[in-house]
């Protein structure tokens, strides 16, 4: 549906877009994930031809995108974008919603119609007569959404759609772009930090990290696959950097860090330099002397407990084994085992668990570097 | 003090009596003023528009001018039009000195800068999300300037107040372009000048009550469509703004 190649859009002496390659399939939901500053809403606005790159293009649906103004909007009319703050015009939520109908030239009653259709879809039917800046965040941004979706666009442009907005106000909406979807058929492009909102919503999912996509796959990969540091940090594990590969055999590695010994299931040769991901969820505690017998698959190591972390129903356990380790537990069990700071326990990772990626990667400590 | 008292007594009587002459230059006040007020908001929108909305090299340098240009003296813009219009300038073969007409061309050189750099401050006002909505839901570049200056329309509206506020008020180019001649070109501001230097304090009073009466009503329309109050300007204009 769009083909971005060598994306790349400087402000001043500052690249906030570089070099991006990237296709958004046609009826697909695809999430782009990053911290913020990342260059999410540069690439959307892009996207949305609100903005011009510096180098590369845009192909719409086989269409070049890089023409006149006007060529330019008939292609824009084709999609919509919600932005992050809702942006509504101080008039009454039906006006609000009938803009795009009434810059395309529609007859009073069909906008009437759609419009009422379209608050009737984002749950604000009562709400026509109402003055638009006088609702709450949440009604705002449903108020948004419907005035994207009333001009049927082909693509959805979304960004952080549900940033500032309470947990329900939240459901709603990603209720309400998983029906535009499913329904309508729609392309929709959804920018956000939440990397849980990119799961629940898209089925494919691009990183972008300081104005790079740096990786690009299905939701599986990136959690438990990340191609560099900083994606694994961003995804919720905590790098174990430095280490050594010992010795591979037939794919099942023995990896040495501060003379520990970690099995893997990596293609990595004999003597590279490579860093650990360990998703916290993999790794299993229990007290010292019920370690479970350790197969050749199986990593047990012993440590001190350093920090525990609430995490909503979970408690996050930081173990120095040596290495740091880190183990995601609910609070029940974490309460069944009396874990406490100080204490003696056992991890347990299986190799399978043990994701490893080169170390170091040249452009990934230039991200650590800025 | 007994001239103070008589003044006041005496401006009563002339406002309840409907004296003629006062209500001739009441008329010619509002009218003047109104006239060059409508002009200058003709202008100013769109002027003030192309100003917020192109980018050109020399723009801060310009909205500068414009806001010094607040503060200009009415003598030196009736100085610059008595020059302009005087039988001997360059535009003197229209006969324009000492008539209405020329005084409303001095008034609205008056207030526009005023009213531009007001208009500009207005739109600026306008988040810079909501352009970018518009063009996204896509506008046209003139759908979305109409759309905009809808949307700052209070502002605006504080704009075109404060205008005519200045232009009724001046004295130097009522003065100089109008000549104050009497059923001609006399207006509130300069009949107060002339009646009080003849010794007449009643006249000059009841005129001046009738000035603040004006600025009263305008302050109170004002507050009126802002706040609300009004049900046909909230249906007429979009309502309050917050």
């Amino acid at each position: 549906m769009i083909r971005i190649s060598g994306l790349s859009r400087r402000f001043g002496d500052r690249d906030v877009i570089k070099k991006i390659d990237l296709e958004i399939r046609r009826g697909e939901i695809f999430a782009l994930i990053g911290p913020s500053g990342s260059g999410k809403t540069t690439m959307l606005r892009l996207i949305d031809l609100l903005d011009r790159p510096s180098i590369g293009s845009i192909i719409f649906d086989s269409r070049r995108t890089d023409g006149k103004e006007f060529e330019r909007r008939s292609i824009r009319r084709r999609m919509a974008m919600v932005f992050q703050k809702p942006g509504v015009l101080n008039t009454t939520v039906e006006r609000n919603v009938a803009f795009g109908l009434e810059f395309r030239g529609m007859s009073p009653d069909m906008i009437r119609q759609r419009v009422g259709d379209a608050l009737q879809k984002v749950g604000l039917s009562g709400f026509s007569k109402r003055r638009a800046i006088s609702l709450s965040g949440g009604e705002m941004q449903r108020v948004a959404i419907a005035r994207a979706i009333v001009t049927e666009p082909e693509v959805l442009l979304l960004d952080e759609p549900t940033a500032n907005l309470d947990p329900i106000s939240s459901q709603i909406i990603e209720n309400l772009i998983v029906w535009i979807n499913k329904e309508r058929k729609t392309t929709i492009v959804v920018a956000t930090h939440d990397m849980g909102q990119g799961q629940r919503l898209a089925s494919r999912i691009g990183v972008m990290m300081d104005g790079q996509l740096v990786q690009s796959g299905e939701m599986y990969d990136i959690f438990y696959h990340p191609v560099n540091r900083a994606i694994a940090t961003f995804v919720g594990i905590d790098p174990i950097r430095d280490c050594i590969v010992e010795s591979n055999d037939n794919n099942l590695a023995t990896i040495v860090i501060n003379k520990i010994r970690i099995q893997a299931v990596t293609a990595f040769k004999k003597g590279q330099r490579v860093t650990l991901c360990i998703r916290p969820e993999e790794v299993t505690l229990s007290l010292p002397d019920a370690c479970p017998s350790a197969s050749s698959a199986r990593n047990c190591l012993g440590g001190t407990i350093t920090h525990l972390l609430p995490y909503g129903p979970f408690t996050r356990v930081h173990v120095d084994c040596g290495i740091p380790i880190t183990a995601l537990l609910t609070r029940r069990s974490c309460e069944e085992l009396g874990l406490a700071h100080g204490m003696q326990v056992n991890a347990t990772i299986k190799a399978t668990a043990v994701h490893v990626i080169p170390d170091p990667r040249p452009e990934d400590n230039q991200l650590h570097e800025r | 003090m007994q001239e103070i008292i008589d003044g006041i007594t005496q401006a009563f009587q002339l406002i309840i009596s409907l004296n003629p002459e006062l209500l001739e230059v009441t008329a010619l006040s509002l009218f003047i003023s109104l006239s060059a007020t409508a002009i200058s908001t003709l202008i100013s929108i769109p002027f003030g528009g192309l100003i917020h909305f192109r980018e050109f090299t020399g723009k801060r340098v310009l909205i500068t001018i414009i806001q010094t240009l607040y503060s200009v003296p009415t003598v030196i813009i009736g100085l610059l039009v008595f020059l302009l219009i005087s039988r001997s300038g360059p535009m003197g073969f229209f006969g324009l000195l000492f008539t209405p007409t020329g005084m409303i061309i001095g008034q609205t050189i008056l207030i526009l800068p005023i009213m531009t750099g007001l208009v500009i401050t207005a739109l600026s006002g306008v988040d810079r999300n909501i352009r970018d909505t518009l063009i996204s839901l896509g506008a046209t570049e003139f759908q979305s300037i109409a759309q905009i200056v809808r949307e700052a329309r209070f502002a605006i509206l504080g704009a075109v107040i404060l205008g005519f506020g200045r232009a009724i008020s001046e004295v130097g180019v009522a003065m100089m372009i109008g000549g104050n001649i009497r059923g001609e070109t006399r207006v509130l501001t300069t009949s107060i000048a002339l009646e009080t230097g003849m010794g007449n304090f009643g006249l000059s009073i009841a005129l001046g009550i009738v000035l603040l009466a004006i600025a009263l009503v305008v302050v109170l329309t004002m507050n009126l469509i802002t706040s609300g109050a009004l049900s046909d300007s909230d249906k007429i204009l979009g309502g309050p703004q917050a």
